[in-house]
């Protein structure tokens, strides 16, 4: 009820955050989540995306899906700009244990420890895991 | 699915008349695209779907027409990088209606 009233007054901007945890292939998890980001895009809310665990895997650059039969999603990420959704955390544990970093991702990122994760998720209104 | 024959080359399309695969895409089947969308293309028309294709091709997805507008604006300038420029281009919905036409995929994030 008082938030159907605020949007007669221009709108509520929640806080969303969606947290990836998985590799990009091999489920449809990551693939869903990008869908999901880009059309709350249309809504216009404060959304920012968290890269955790396998889920750094899927900002690598120079994937090559040919193998698996499958599109490469990657460079959709390169289009997250344009749709104003420009705050993207990745977990340093997560990225250090795979012994990546920040040259092998395919956008810029944040790169914040695990107890800032934690930090920045106790501030969203919704937290949306996948 | 549905099949079309367009200058002796058949074309899969979904339900809704997009193309299928986006390799398929060629000038004919554009102007036969254009021509079920009830769009006469001239060369502004063409620079939007040449965009469009560049686009996907870079970013692998249809743009929202938020973000089309935007990506015209800095590429071709503010003069056709707006709503009014684009919709007297493609007046049913300029995403919906130049993608079709590109033969790419309905745009993500299209309400």
């Amino acid at each position: 009820m008082t938030d159907e009233m605020d949007m007669e007054e221009g709108g509520v901007v929640k806080k969303f955050m969606f947290v990836n945890r998985k590799a990009p292939y091999g489920t449809i998890y990551a693939l869903e989540s990008l869908e999901v980001v880009l059309i709350s895009a249309a809504f216009e809310q404060d959304v920012s995306l968290a890269f955790v665990d396998d889920g750094v895997y899927q900002l690598m650059k120079n994937v090559n899906t040919d193998g698996i039969e499958m599109k490469s999603f990657s460079k959709t990420y390169r289009a997250l700009e344009g749709y104003d959704i420009e705050k993207l955390y990745v977990e340093k544990e997560s990225m250090e244990a795979r012994g990546l970093t920040e040259d092998d991702l395919i956008v810029d990122v944040q790169v914040i420890s695990q107890s800032e994760m934690g930090d920045l998720m106790n501030e969203q209104d919704v937290v949306l895991s996948f | 699915m549905p099949m079309v024959e367009v200058a002796g080359k058949s074309f899969e399309v979904d339900e809704e008349g997009y193309l299928t695969n986006l390799a398929d895409w060629d000038e004919n089947i554009a102007k036969y695209l254009a021509q079920e969308e009830k769009v006469e293309m001239g060369d502004d028309h063409w620079e939007i779907i040449n965009f469009l294709r560049e686009y996907y091709n870079e970013y692998q997805i249809a743009p929202a027409i938020r973000v089309l507008t935007k990506a015209v604006a800095k590429k071709l300038g503010p003069d056709k990088g707006n709503n009014k420029y684009l919709y007297e281009l493609f007046p049913y919905g300029p995403a919906k209606q130049a993608c079709k036409i590109a033969g790419l995929p309905k745009p993500t994030g299209c309400i």
